[in-house]
This record gives structure tokens, sequence and C-alpha cells, in this order.
């Protein structure tokens, strides 16, 4: 029973951590409409420019997220560039990014993984400092930075900027019209939304304590699965911070049924298979009801339901 | 002051489906002016709106806007000079933010956008006034998302937003057209009322000749890309159907007789 709880709360702290990547996934995905790629790229780029910063640089753990914030917000601007510039579908442009980005993390770190272990973390820093154990310690501070990042999205999506943004994905003609150069809109949508897929793999590198050329592989599917969960357990809620919060919850309840799962005996080699079948159901499941309430809805005498359109 | 100067633009050049849909236009709107526009289909009336708002780049000429030339210029660019509803109610509103969001989005149209807040208190208190006069009930949903609107509310919308900020030209391409006649006489006495209070200089594309007749002091007729009368004053005044259809006889050699123009 033990075993289980701490297996639980392990998977709460990374949910909470892999949160942050979500809410930049949630920026393009749902405020932009745009399917963007980058985001296995830049996530993986983050960890890489953040282990390789504290290793090799010895640098202090914050300034090194900060700095893998930096290229994060880079990557995002490439992939705009190829985006709004050169007019290459988002999904593409997002694709072309993030291939360039596997060499590129593998040119930074110089191998395909880097260790994190006789180093200061940010979690270790507050481990030293308070004498809590790294487990607690994982998802308090994880907690703390990600209600402050809600916090801080909630403030911009409400600027003259920010509701800018919310316009570019809700009717780009109009916003358009109304004296806004969208192609800058979507250039920074793309570069905020990795600035913090790249901050959320610093930090997820740093509490895992090994930066990996692998660990940002399916992150897209992982921030969309995160996103439908939230939007199913919080279909009531409209108030931006409560959907802001609903995609880090979603992102929570994923890791927790991926701990459970694979506790069931899983085999862990088959979990990304189990990712893309859900995030696919999660996707195929409102059409279905819809083209089966259609069905359903259609009389031939007429009125008969008395459901009109 | 708007002016067109040989205005052209060629769709598809080189191809088997070019299409030349401005031939040389020639137009000088005064201040005040409220010109509606008639023509068949593919006459290039809303192809010399998109144009005048930069929706596409034109092949040649001149569009000046008080002596601005905007020819070059991104559509972005031009929208400190322009207000714009289109045919399509949707296009003018982002249906997934609030009337107040949306309304704060257009009084901020061509200025420069920052940190500050989206909607300011201010703000709020003059909204409610302006849709106050729009006489729909907005004024009591201010905070609801206009994708609950109806399409007449939409836009009615959109008209209060592209005049909320005086534009030096409104653009109004078919703006009543998906409506139902009730509604569409609804944001048609709006759109007069909110010109004629403030002396906008509009161009106005309509397919309903009555309309084109009663409303605006001048009447311009399109064919084939090229502007074929223009007719503004007294003589406009007097002018009938009828006559507009004889016009259109002469223009289009009877082909016209096909054209849903005939249905207005």
């Amino acid at each position: 029973m033990n075993g289980l709880l701490v297996s639980l709360e392990g998977a709460i702290s990374q949910g909470v951590l892999w949160g942050i990547m979500v809410l930049g996934v949630y920026i393009t995905y749902k405020l932009l409409n745009i399917a963007d790629l980058t985001v296995d790229g830049s996530f993986a780029l983050g960890g890489c420019v953040c282990a390789t910063l504290i290793v090799s640089g010895q640098m202090n753990p914050i300034l090194a997220l900060f700095i893998a914030t930096l290229a994060g917000l880079l990557a995002g601007a490439i992939t705009g560039f190829l985006h709004t510039i050169f007019e290459i579908p988002a999904i593409l442009a997002g694709i072309l990014t993030q291939i360039a980005l596997w060499s590129i993390n593998l040119r930074i770190m110089g191998k395909s993984n880097v260790p994190l272990l006789k180093v200061d973390t940010i979690f270790s820093k507050v481990v030293n400092f308070l004498g809590m154990k790294q487990m607690h310690v994982t998802l308090i501070l994880g907690v703390l930075i990600v209600l402050a990042i809600i916090a801080i999205l909630y403030w911009f999506f409400g600027t003259e900027i920010g509701s800018v943004l919310r316009a570019t994905g809700n009717n780009e003609n109009m916003i358009r019209a109304l004296g806004v150069n969208t192609k800058k809109s979507k250039m920074v949508a793309l570069m905020l939304s990795n600035g913090l897929v790249a901050l959320s793999g610093g930090i997820v590198a740093q509490s895992q304590k090994y930066a990996d050329i692998g660990m940002g592989t399916g992150a897209i599917v992982i921030g969309l699965a995160a996103i439908v969960i939230g939007d199913v357990i919080f279909r009531k809620v409209r108030n931006f911070a409560g959907i802001l919060t609903s995609a880090v919850v979603g992102s929570v309840v994923y890791f927790v049924i991926r701990a459970l799962v694979l506790r069931l005996g899983m085999n862990a080699n088959d979990m990304k298979l189990f990712s893309a079948v859900f995030v696919a159901l999660a996707l195929c499941i409102p059409v279905l009801i819809r083209k089966y309430k259609q069905r359903r809805d259609y009389s031939e005498g007429g009125e008969k339901n008395g459901n009109t359109i | 002051m708007v002016t067109l100067s040989n205005v052209y633009k060629t769709f598809n050049k080189g191809t088997i489906n070019e299409k030349k849909a401005l031939d040389g236009i020639n137009l000088q709107l005064n201040e005040g002016d409220f010109v509606t526009v008639i023509g068949g289909n593919g006459a290039g009336k809303s192809t010399m709106l998109n144009m005048i708002a930069g929706v596409y780049p034109i092949d040649a000429g001149k569009i000046l806007v008080n002596q601005i030339n905007i020819s070059r210029k991104e559509e972005y660019q031009r929208a400190i000079h322009i207000g714009r509803v289109f045919q399509d109610p949707m296009m003018g509103t982002a249906a997934g933010m609030e009337i107040q969001e949306n309304l704060s989005l257009a009084y901020r149209r061509g200025q420069k956008r920052g940190l500050s807040w989206g909607v300011t208190k201010s703000e709020k208190v003059l909204y409610h006034e302006k849709l106050k006069m729009l006489g729909l009930g907005l004024e009591n949903r201010m905070s609801s998302k206009v994708g609950l609107l109806s399409g007449g509310q939409r836009q009615a919308l959109t008209l209060l937003m592209a005049t909320l900020v005086e534009p030096k030209l409104l653009l109004l391409d078919e703006h009543t057209a998906a409506l139902d006649p009730k509604t569409a006489k609804t944001v048609l006495d709006l759109t007069e009322k909110l010109v004629s209070e403030s002396k906008l200089t509009t161009l106005m594309v309509t397919h309903n000749m009555k309309d084109a007749l009663r409303l605006g002091n001048r009447l311009i007729m399109m064919h084939e890309g090229k502007i074929i009368y223009d007719v503004s004053g007294e003589e406009k005044q007097k002018l009938q159907v009828s006559d507009l259809l004889k016009k259109f006889e002469e223009a289009s050699h009877g082909s016209f007789a096909n054209d849903r123009m005939l249905l207005a």
C-alpha cells in the first residue's frame, strides 16, 4: 500500500511539472488553433540546455531554467518564422523545427544524456534548506511554480496584447481588419508556448536528475491528452484561470492513470501506444456522438422528435 | 477624401482562369460621400472594396486616403483609416470572446497595443452607452460570448465596432445580404443612422437596387471591372429602379436578364 502511495505522489508531481508543458500546448492548440509539433523538440531542448548549463557551465539552476526558457522562445520563433513568413503549414513547420532540434540537442549535450546527480537543482536547494523529503519538495515547489505561471498567463491574456492573441485564434480576418499584424501575434503565441514547454523540460530534467535526448518524444500527445482530460473533468468551467487549471489537472490525471496502468503490469514500452489510442478515442468520441445524434433525430415524416436545427 | 486612380487587378494571371477583376478604376470620394455600389455578379464590387482594404495587393494604380498613398500598405496597416463590415455576419466578430472584448478590440483599431488591461472600466461605460443605442438589449449582456448572438445582432455589433473609432472610410460589403428582410432593415436603418450622425465617407455594396436608390447621396454601377455609371445629388434622387435596369441592359448587352439583380 505504501508503495502505491509513493508512486501516486510521484505521478502527481510529474503531472504538475509536465503541466507547465501542457499550458504551452494549450496556448497554441486551443487559443490559436495551431497543432504545433515543435513541442517534442523544445521540451527536450529545455532539458538539454538546462542540464548542460548546470553540469558543464556550473550555472545556478534557476538561471539555467531562465536560459532554457529563452532557448524555447527561440525554437518557437523558428517555427513561427517558417509558418508566418514562408507560409509553410503550421504542422509541417513544427515538424521541421522538431527534427532540427534533435540534432541541435545532441550537439548541446555532446552525448545522448546528461545526469544531474552531484549538482544542485532547484529541488535539492530547497531540500537542503528545509530538510524535507525530495518527493514532497518536488510536489510543493511544482504546484507553486504552476500557480505562478497560471497567474501570469491569466494576467497576460487579459491585456491588450493577450486579447489580440485570443482574437487571432478566434477570427483572424476580423482582427486583421482591426489593424493587427496576425503574423506577429502567431509568432508571439508560438514563442510563448515553446518557452513554457522548454521551461517545463528544464524543470522535469532537474526533478528526474537527468536530461535525455528522447525525453520530449510524444510530449505533444501527452499535452493533447491532458487538455482533453481537463476539458472533460471541468466541462462547466468558463473562467480562464479555471480553464488553465483544468489543463494542469488533466496532466496530473494522465500521469496518475499512467502510473496505475504501469503498476497493473503494462509494459512501459506500450505506454506510447496507450497514449495515442487514448487521445485518438478522445477526439473520435465527440464526432461519433454528433453523427449518432444526427441519425437518431432524423425522421422521414418530419417533426417526430420535434428537433429543429 | 479617398481617391482611386487607374487601379487594375487581374486574378490568376497567365492561367486559363485569368480574370480581369478591376480594369482601370478611377474614383474620387469626397468627404462625407455615402456611395452605394451596384452591379452584377463578378462586376468587381467586392474586389474593389477588398483592394481598398488591402486584402489583396493591386497590380497597378494608386489608392489614396487623405492624400496618403496606401496602395502598398498591408491590410493591417490600412485599418487605421478604414472600418469594415462584411457580408458574412461571422466574419466581423470573434465568436469565442465577450461582447465587450470585441468592442475593446475595435476601440483600439490601428493603435499600438500594449500590456495594459484589455477592457478598462471607463470603456465599459462607453460601450454600455453605445450598445444601448442599438436597441437590441445587448447593453445588458456585455460579458456574453458573441457566439450566442444571432446573425443580425452580430452584424449590428460589427457595424458599431467599425464606427466606434471614426473611420476615414467605411466599407460595407453586402452587409445585409445574409440577413432576413426584417433584420436587414434594422441593420440598414442603423447603418443610415451611424453614417449620417458622423457624416462618414462610405462605400456600400448592395444587391438590392431599392436600397441603393434610397440610401446615400451617390450611386455607382460597375460592370466587368469598370465603373460604368456614376450619379449623385438630385439626379440620383430622381432615379428609378427601371432606369437602373435599363443601364444594366445597355452595359451587358442583354445578358443581364439572367442575373440575380433582377430579383431585387
